[in-house]
């Protein structure tokens, strides 16, 4: 008999090190991820390096096209069009952070729930079919006219809106997620080392925490980076409508509206905004494609 | 097959119900006030009145019965009355519009064929587009060709219609004055020249709808034909000497498409979703208009039925993807 492999000298990559290894090799990605930090930090440090206030209406500077003084120009009022991009970042990305960081949070919750326990599955998956049934803009719509006011009113305007845009949006996107969860649960559930833990003894919380929770994390990740993107052009699309943040608060999609007005006469406006809002979204996209690919490693080579 | 059907359909019944009862629920517990635009002259009692007259009075769980009664029993006569000239819905009470104090569903038909008009053409135009790509990428997988229709439906994911349709407007209207880029509902096409026309005014509309469209459809579309194109009976169709196009746009195109009709169908809701943006963009007279402006004048039975009637548009479309789902794929069997 051959004797057995000695553990090889090489010591085995640790997982996340392989993923890091296989994201940094997908070219789309890590482009993806580079320019996503990029805007991170053009948009959350770049106040601190471009210090005019976006909110300042410089009356005698209106309507300027680029020059070194207002590299993007100024608006209708004289406010500085780099330094409102950089402000409506802020907004734009929070809320889409936070946005995806609820309705990963619910999904997951709920994929798990439905997939451990069996009595569960049924009602919770039934509520997730009636939550895709929704027709979610004109609901978003409705929901931001008719709490908005009394939030605003509650905590102030740009915490009332964000607390409500975040849930809003948090709440009508949980459903994919939940639904990619409990199918892994399931398949998950039948597997030895899971039967192993249970007949030792494991309580389900600790199964869930332990066992189940970690082997669901790639799909979990991978939908948490595509549903950023979503999140921002929700956001975007309320803002642009005008119906989400209040006039003053520059989001991209609410500086994409002012712009749209003057697109006759200033058309160059549109573009800072629409390309903040369109590279973020590539980026991200990218970003949750090579991580796809990174995370499953029957797609490794 | 025909039982599954049947069955289909009586599930969706009380998804449409709560569905219903959720948005009105909604409008209902909110805190705005229907009669915030009233002046504040006009005196208390007289506000009371106004009330009582818009039958906010009532309890809530009445209202919402007259509401069902209303959509679901008054419309459909009022309906047959208009097809076959007969009486039925004559003096009963129709969901009446705030706004336009008119019946709402009257409304509804006078938006819809703005909105119909687009939106169908943008859909059928992004399908045939996306329909070739698709195929034509997975046949030459990691190709030229395949790069960059999969930069492309990125591109097109990361452009939401409402950055689009500017950009669109600057090129075609602004820069080369092509098309007018403010849509004139009151056409009407009488004549070739009246429809050359329509068919201008649609071309940029149509053009930032069909780009989403473009994007997902030709992805599935895709990934559809490299499920199959390594499949055993493509090998064979190739062993036994068919020409690359019938292998290709017979046996594989066939057994691809049982997928791709299915988000075909699917995906109908979110174009006319899609719709509301940019019927705001290129100012359009149709639904998704009208619904922004019934929002923001508080119509709350505009809002209401207009939310509804897109919730059955959600509901009917998944329908119909399932069932043809099952016509297509025989291996697929209800029991």
């Amino acid at each position: 008999m051959p004797e057995p492999r000695p553990p090889s000298a090489v010591p085995a990559l640790s997982r996340w090190r392989s993923v890091w290894k296989a994201f940094a090799r997908h070219r789309g990605a890590l482009l993806g991820g580079i320019t996503f930090l990029f805007i991170l930090l053009a948009v959350f440090i770049g106040p601190l390096v471009w210090t005019l206030d976006p909110g300042f209406a410089d009356l005698r500077a209106r309507n300027q096209g680029a020059s070194w003084a207002h590299p993007f120009g100024t608006d209708n009022l004289g406010r500085d069009t780099l330094a409102r991009v950089m402000a409506g970042g802020q907004i734009s990305i929070s809320v889409g952070l936070a946005a995806m960081a609820l309705s990963i949070g619910l999904g997951t919750l709920i994929g798990v729930l439905a997939g451990m326990f069996g009595w569960l599955d049924g009602p919770l998956m039934r509520l997730t079919d009636l939550f895709l049934s929704l027709p979610l803009l004109p609901l978003l719509l409705v929901m931001m006219l008719l709490f908005n006011e009394s939030l605003s009113a509650l905590m102030g305007p740009e915490t009332g809106t964000f607390v409500l845009i975040v849930s809003a949006i948090g709440l009508t996107s949980w459903m994919p997620t939940a639904r990619i969860v409990r199918g892994d649960v399931l398949a998950l559930k039948e597997r030895e080392f899971v039967l192993a833990a249970r007949s030792m003894g494991a309580s389900p919380a600790r199964l869930i925490t332990r066992h189940i929770l970690p082997n669901v994390l790639s799909p979990i990740l991978v939908s948490a980076t595509l549903g950023i993107a979503t999140a921002i052009i929700t956001e975007s699309a309320l803002s642009f409508l005008g119906f989400g943040f209040p006039p003053d608060f520059a989001t991209w999609g609410q500086l994409l509206k002012d712009a749209t007005i003057y697109l006759q006469d200033y058309p160059e406006r549109v573009i800072w905004p629409g390309l903040a809002i369109s590279l973020t979204v590539l980026s991200v996209n990218y970003m949750g494609d090579g991580l796809r690919d990174a995370l499953d490693p029957r797609a490794r080579r | 097959m025909l039982g599954y059907i049947l069955r289909r359909l009586a599930l969706a019944v009380p998804t449409l119900l709560f569905i219903a009862l959720v948005v009105f629920l909604l409008l209902d517990l909110a805190p705005g006030d229907p009669m915030a635009q009233v002046p504040l002259t006009v005196p208390p009692e007289v506000k009371a009145q106004m009330r009582e007259a818009l039958g906010l009075g009532e309890p809530t769980h009445l209202r919402f019965g007259k509401w069902l009664v209303q959509f679901f029993w008054i419309e459909p006569l009022v309906f047959t009355d208009h097809l076959f000239g007969t009486t039925f819905s004559e003096g009963k009470l129709r969901v009446l519009s705030w706004q336009h104090r008119a019946p709402v569903m009257d409304v509804v038909i006078q938006r819809l064929p703005q909105t119909l008009w687009v939106v169908g053409t943008a859909y059928v135009v992004g399908v045939l587009i996306a329909l070739p790509i698709g195929i034509y990428s997975a046949y030459r997988q990691y190709s030229v060709f395949d790069q960059a229709g999969t930069f492309v439906t990125m591109v097109g994911y990361a452009i939401p219609p409402f950055f689009s349709g500017p950009l669109i407007i600057f090129v075609f209207s602004i820069q080369l004055g092509w098309f007018d880029f403010i849509y004139d509902t009151t056409h009407r096409v009488t004549d070739w020249e009246s429809f050359k026309i329509q068919l201008g005014q649609m071309v940029m509309p149509v053009m930032v709808l069909s780009l989403q469209t473009t994007a997902q459809i030709s992805r599935y579309m895709r990934a559809a034909m490299l499920d199959n194109l390594h499949q055993d009976y493509v090998r064979t169709a190739r062993a036994k000497g068919l020409s690359e196009t019938a292998v290709l746009l017979v046996h594989v195109l066939r057994n691809s498409m049982i997928p791709v009709v299915t988000v075909i169908a699917l995906g109908l809701p979110a174009v006319f979703g899609g719709a509301i943006i940019t019927e705001q963009v290129f100012s359009i007279n149709g639904i998704g208009a009208q619904l922004i402006d019934a929002i923001r004048a508080n119509d709350l039975p505009t809002v209401h039925t207009l939310t509804f009637l897109f919730a059955v548009l959600i509901v009917l479309a998944n329908l119909l993807a399932d069932i043809l789902y099952g016509l297509l794929d025989p291996r697929i069997r209800y029991a």
